[in-house]
């Protein structure tokens, strides 16, 4: 019987194969490092007197706690500056590279490694954060891992685990126009639930899957975890292969043809089986929001914000309920009526250059609204560079956004960007929980789209809100709505 | 990691269930960039109270903390492990522990043993009305012992054989570096590294 690509990659890096009980010995390709979980894991290295066994195939990067603005300061948190200090001072002991904050290099851990052609079709790919998931878009296996897991790997460079079940994610037709890997992604999400990939390793496949670009396909991957899974990957393509041409760590010369020969075998056999196969059809698809605390709970922008009451399963009902109290939120509102009063553009999902390119898209022209504030964080050095190279900060700067150096930010607040308390964002990040933008901030997850058409309404709305107004959309009208629509521009 | 044999140590009352991780080191603790230090965290909130079994002598030395059912459970930090071990307790008694907890302990060389709970009871009672009294975990015979207090405890073979040995993971898998390096000899050449020649 054949195997799955997530079994080809695993089967290809088993140092030492387990049995019963014992997990299988796995080899680390890559394993990227940052501030936040890596202190505790040098410490136990150097309690123990043991070297980074391989420093060429680890890389450090600030990003989780780094300041957006003034970056040549000093920071003022005092903890978030031992943190970065403590890393600086661990990579230059143990001898690991690292982009620090004004490195050219530097940013979000997920942007860097594909940005620098790091991260490459069929490797294992690690990091001490749960996103680590986006690498999958180049067919990786890659997974987030636990402080001592980071300790394991860049002791030995390998770890101990047992294989993941596999489960298939069927997209097929093709996105229509307005409608972004983001919406896919939410919309996975909402059908399987947050805990539906449990112990699993998705495989997204199919007709709209093979028509995104790395960048789209970078998304998807990235909240593969939001669906409780542990990675997430797409076949290598010719689209994989483009972009990694000519990057600074990709492969040169012969060595390139060796591999794109090497990646063109890493494709699922025609007669090898999922545990589980979830089918999704692309063309329905409209723009997605969540409407809840968590990213299961999402629906198309053109609903209403849900009754808890219409819920059957008891759990889900009472979920529901905390999540409407916490947000605020009543049911039967459209969810086009939302007013929010910050909008987020950035993190490891969409804070790459096309998400960047496709938001200020819909902002030329326009303004931000009156009492909304909007900030932009390129999700790298580079990509911010790439920006400017475009005019795209101008776009951003002239509508009434604000422009930052790059990091994760407002993902989680780990930095001075936060939501104050009551605070409302429409964010194009991943996780919409209590407090992860600051303590009592509400968040909305979107596309960069709806986030940049948010911007310009100040409610919820999606690029199409702007070129029809809101009275000749179609989608309010199959939303068959009784509010009117008058009281929102 | 120490390899754990035998432990004799001044045996700690706690009589409570369901200590979770945020009561054994509140979050605040976490934001520490080392493996050590956290014993002041260790169950922060309680030893606020003057009358906690911990503030008081000659307790405060305990090295075997013998506690109520369900010990562990909540997040899965490991800094729970850490503040005991680095306050200086090698063992918990109790009747029952989180899993993530006993395998977070396993690793760390902190020995969770698991005693009936009439037990744990009959230790209670021994250590509160004979403050002090030493408890003696032989790993090798799985007993508890406390003056003429004798009683058996559980732990699996493969944690049991880990902490006699003082094995941690990566201890562990060190012993099939010779594995890694063929695995890394076969490698192909062209994978990337992220030095630049
Ligand atoms: S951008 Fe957000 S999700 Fe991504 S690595 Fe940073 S904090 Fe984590």
């Amino acid at each position: 019987m054949g195997h799955t690509l997530a079994e080809k990659v695993w089967n290809a890096h088993v140092v030492r194969p387990g049995n019963g009980d014992e997990p299988d010995l796995l080899y680390i390709d890559l394993h990227l490092v940052h501030e936040v979980t890596s202190p505790q894991a040098f410490d136990g290295l150097r309690q123990a007197g043991r070297p980074v066994r391989r420093t060429d195939l680890t890389v450090a990067t600030e990003d989780h706690n780094v300041p957006t603005t003034d970056i040549e300061l000093p920071i003022a948190d005092p903890v978030s500056r031992t943190q970065v200090e403590t890393l600086r001072k661990n990579c230059a002991e143990f001898g690991v590279p690292i982009y620090q904050m004004g490195h050219d290099e530097q940013g979000i851990v997920h942007v860097i490694g594909p940005q620098l052609g790091l991260t490459q079709p069929g490797m294992t790919v690690v990091c001490g954060d749960s996103h680590t998931s986006t690498h999958g878009a180049f067919g990786a296996m890659a997974f987030g891992i636990g402080t001592s897991e980071v300790e394991h790997v860049l002791a030995t460079q390998t770890l101990p685990l047992k294989p993941f079940k596999t489960m298939a994610i069927n997209v097929s037709g093709s996105l229509r126009p307005g409608v972004t890997a983001k919406d896919i992604i939410l919309a996975v999400i909402a059908k399987i639930g947050t805990g539906g990939g449990q112990g699993y390793v998705l495989e997204y496949r199919g007709s709209a899957i093979e028509e995104l670009s790395m960048e789209a396909r970078m998304t998807i991957c990235n909240m593969s975890i939001e669906a409780g899974a542990r990675a997430g990957l797409i076949a290598p393509d010719e689209t994989t292969f483009a972009y990694l041409k000519g990057r600074k760590h990709a492969p040169q010369g012969a060595d390139w043809d060796a591999a794109v020969a090497a990646w063109r075998e890493l494709r699922t056999d025609a007669d090898a089986t999922f545990d589980r196969e979830v089918d999704l059809d692309a063309d329905t698809l409209t723009p997605f929001v969540t409407w809840g605390t968590n990213p299961g709970q999402g629906l198309p922008l053109s609903e209403t914000v849900p009754d808890p009451e219409r819920i059957a399963d008891e759990n889900e009902r009472t979920a529901a309920e905390k999540a409407l109290s916490y947000m605020d939120l009543q049911p039967g509102t459209r969810l086009r009526d939302i007013a929010v009063d910050t909008v987020f553009l950035g993190s490891c999902t969409n804070g790459r250059i096309e998400d960047l390119r496709a938001a200020a898209d819909v902002l030329r022209g326009h303004k931000v609204a009156k009492g909304v504030r909007m900030l932009v964080v390129p999700g790298s050095m580079r990509v911010r560079q790439a920006a400017e190279s475009e005019g795209l900060d101008k776009v951003f700067t002239e509508a009434g956004a604000e422009w930052r150096s790059a990091g994760c930010s407002m993902c989680l607040g780990m930095n001075p960007d936060q939501l104050k308390p009551g605070e409302r964002s429409a964010s194009t990040s991943n996780r919409n929980f209590e407090g992860r933008q600051g303590k009592g901030g509400r968040t909305h997850l979107v596309s960069p789209l709806v986030a940049a058409a948010t911007a310009v309404r100040g409610t919820l709305s999606s690029p199409e809100d702007l070129l029809a107004g809101p009275s000749t959309s179609t989608e309010d009208l199959l939303a068959g709505s009784s509010t009117s629509t008058e009281d929102l521009v | 990691m120490e390899p754990f044999t035998t432990h004799t140590g001044v045996g700690v009352p706690l009589r409570r269930s369901n200590v979770d991780t945020d009561q054994i080191i509140p979050a605040v603790y976490l934001k520490r960039v080392s493996k050590t230090g956290f014993e002041d965290g260790l169950f922060a909130a309680w030893r606020t109270d003057e009358h906690f079994v911990l503030n008081q002598e000659p307790y405060r030395a305990g090295s075997v903390l013998v506690a109520g059912p369900d010990f562990g459970t909540g997040s899965s930090r490991e800094h729970a492990v850490w503040a005991l071990a680095n306050y200086g307790f090698r063992a918990v008694i109790s009747s029952r522990f989180a899993d993530i907890f006993r395998g977070n302990a396993g690793k760390q060389g902190l020995l969770a043993a698991q005693c009936e709970q009439h037990d744990v009871e009959q230790l209670w009672k021994l250590l509160e009305a004979e403050p002090g009294t030493e408890v003696t975990v032989d790993l090798r015979e799985r007993l508890v012992t406390a003056k003429e207090f004798t009683a058996p405890f559980h732990i699996d073979d493969y944690t049991r054989w880990r902490l006699l040995e003082g094995l941690d993971d990566i201890a562990l898998t060190l012993r099939h570096a010779e594995a890694i390096d063929s695995f890394e000899a076969g490698r192909p050449v062209w994978k990337p590294v992220t030095t630049l020649a």
